[in-house]
């Protein structure tokens, strides 16, 4: 079954630039992509629109029944509460603990306490990182940071995670550790993972499925692959 | 129950927020304060206005004469006419004697003169004292009372009093207009000062956003903080107006001048004036913390 599906997707920013031309694909349930492309390629502006960050000019964007495109502002936090997003420079609380920060994103929807309590050090135990839980996030390395905020983007039990380039800051060694807890998080919990990057090694160690990007218009999607050369 | 959780969370963050941004609400706080002073000024001056505008007013009447040596017949048919005018509230008959009787005893000059009058030498008039339901119409009464059979003078306090009133009024006009500018400067004041609290929130407030916080939620701890900041400005403001006035009261022994300017009584007149300034102080808070947030909402 499909979890995303966009048709005839274009996006054009005010300045004019057109970052996506008439984009359509679909992605189903449980499925872990990798969506590569180099500057300039619409990746970034594709991600943002699946969150709502950005609205399409043109189309529809169906995130798990819901029309993103139609979306109001007002109505923003009912897509993302069905989802988790990860970013590139991880947007930690720097006043808060590594509890904290990931309880924060509990709070903020009115969750009780004991539930809170529950998901959260689940999350971190998912991550690895439910020894450093008093530890502030300038006492962590880039690598566990990514985590906290894996486990932040996970606590509520997304269907879909989002992650935007979440290995960019990351040495080789801690970027794959990064994806490999993102593949637990698919295997174990089902949720569907969709990653985008412009690190070849691990699109091609991973062998998964794989959409690229270039100047705005789809080159390719593919089943189980590695890193498209042509982009 | 979430809803008291979350409300809950608000109060506390807002609490937090306070005095975890210690300088910029330092900030907020005296611009509110500075404003409410000002604001609690005008409006104790547009209060004690409207008051003794209205206590003169109160007191304007129509003083109606009856010619000389009227019969009872002529002053029956008078106050018939007099008492079926709509206008009329209430009046008040006076015969020559009694209005000699009174004057005499005002002054001993009028009284040496008066003394050997007897009733037919009496040259005063028979009067009425008219009080009136709307002072607006005072003119158009006294006109019809002008026309009765009978009478032979009407005053009433044209000129003088009229243009007192009109002045006190135009005063109180101003007050008004004084006290909405500043609120609305302060509110434009502490959109700015709490714009800056939230700038150093901005990542917050994004992070929240993309967690899944709806736009109330986000906005609801700031507009507590607003409220925060607003009673806390009108702290000053209150202890200022309850003392001053207080003072000034018992300073003119409650009169302004003359003691035609009657002074409010400063209880529950102060209190009354407290509420309104915390009022304003919570409102302008309010008002400018959800307008500041708001812009940071289009994440």
């Amino acid at each position: 079954m499909d979890l995303i599906r966009l048709k005839n997707v274009k996006k054009q920013y005010k300045n004019g630039v057109t970052a996506i031309y008439d984009l359509s694909l679909s992605i189903k349930k449980g499925s872990f992509v990798f969506v590569i492309g180099g500057s300039g390629s619409g990746k970034s502006t594709f991600i943002k629109m699946l969150y709502r960050e950005e609205k399409p000019t043109k189309g529809s964007i169906i995130v798990g029944g819901v029309n993103v495109a139609k979306l109001r502002n007002k109505k923003v936090y009912k897509l993302r509460r069905k989802l988790g997003i990860v970013f590139q420079d991880y947007r930690l609380l720097p006043k808060l603990n590594v509890y904290e920060n990931v309880s924060f994103a509990m709070e903020v929807i009115g969750a009780k306490k004991d539930e809170t309590r529950r998901k959260v050090l689940k999350a971190l135990e998912l991550v690895g990182l439910k020894n450093k839980i008093h530890n502030y996030p300038d006492q962590l390395s880039g690598g566990e940071q990514q985590r906290v905020a894996i486990a932040r983007a996970i606590v509520n039990e997304p269907k879909l995670l989002i992650c935007d380039e979440p290995t960019g800051n990351l040495d080789p060694d801690r970027s794959m550790e990064i994806v490999k807890v993102l593949e637990e998080i698919n295997k174990t919990c089902g949720t569907t993972v969709i990653m985008a990057t412009h690190d070849k090694e691990i699109v091609n160690k991973m062998q998964k499925e794989v959409i690229s990007l270039k100047d705005g218009r789809l080159i390719s999607h593919i089943e189980k692959g590695g890193y498209n050369e042509n982009i | 129950m979430k809803i008291f959780r979350m409300l809950g969370r608000s109060i506390r963050d807002a609490f937090k927020s306070v005095f975890r941004n210690f300088s910029l609400s330092i900030a907020s706080i005296s611009c509110i304060t500075i404003t409410l002073i000002i604001v609690a000024l005008s409006i104790l001056a547009s209060f004690n206005v409207e008051n003794f505008t209205k206590e003169i007013e109160k007191d304007m009447t129509i003083v109606v004469f009856l010619e000389s040596n009227s019969d009872e017949n002529t002053i029956r048919y008078v106050t018939n006419r007099i008492k079926n005018l709509s206008n009329v509230e209430s009046y008040d008959f006076k015969d020559k004697a009694t209005v000699k009787k009174e004057m005499q005893q005002e002054s001993s000059i009028f009284n040496t003169i008066m003394e050997d009058w007897n009733n037919e030498d009496n040259p005063l008039k028979d009067t009425y004292q008219i009080k009136v339901k709307k002072i607006e119409d005072i003119s158009k009464t006294a006109k019809t009372i002008e026309k009765i059979k009978g009478v032979s003078v009407v005053r009433y306090g044209a000129g003088m009093v009229d243009k007192m009133v009109q002045a006190f009024s135009s005063i109180e006009k101003v007050a008004y207009g004084v006290v909405i500018a500043l609120v609305v400067v302060t509110v434009f004041l502490i959109i700015n000062t709490i714009k800056l609290t939230i700038f150093s929130r901005k990542r917050e407030i994004s992070i929240m956003r993309l967690v899944g916080a709806s736009n109330f939620t986000i906005k609801i701890p700031f507009i507590i903080e607003g409220m925060i900041l607003g009673v806390i400005g009108s702290i000053i403001p209150i202890c200022i107006i309850t003392f001053g006035y207080l003072a000034f009261y018992q300073h003119f022994d409650g009169y302004l001048y003359s003691k035609l300017i009657e002074l409010i009584q400063p209880e529950p007149f102060i209190y009354e004036v407290s509420l309104i300034i915390v009022g304003i102080g919570i409102l302008v808070g309010m008002i400018g913390s959800a307008s500041a947030v708001r812009k940071y909402l289009k994440v």
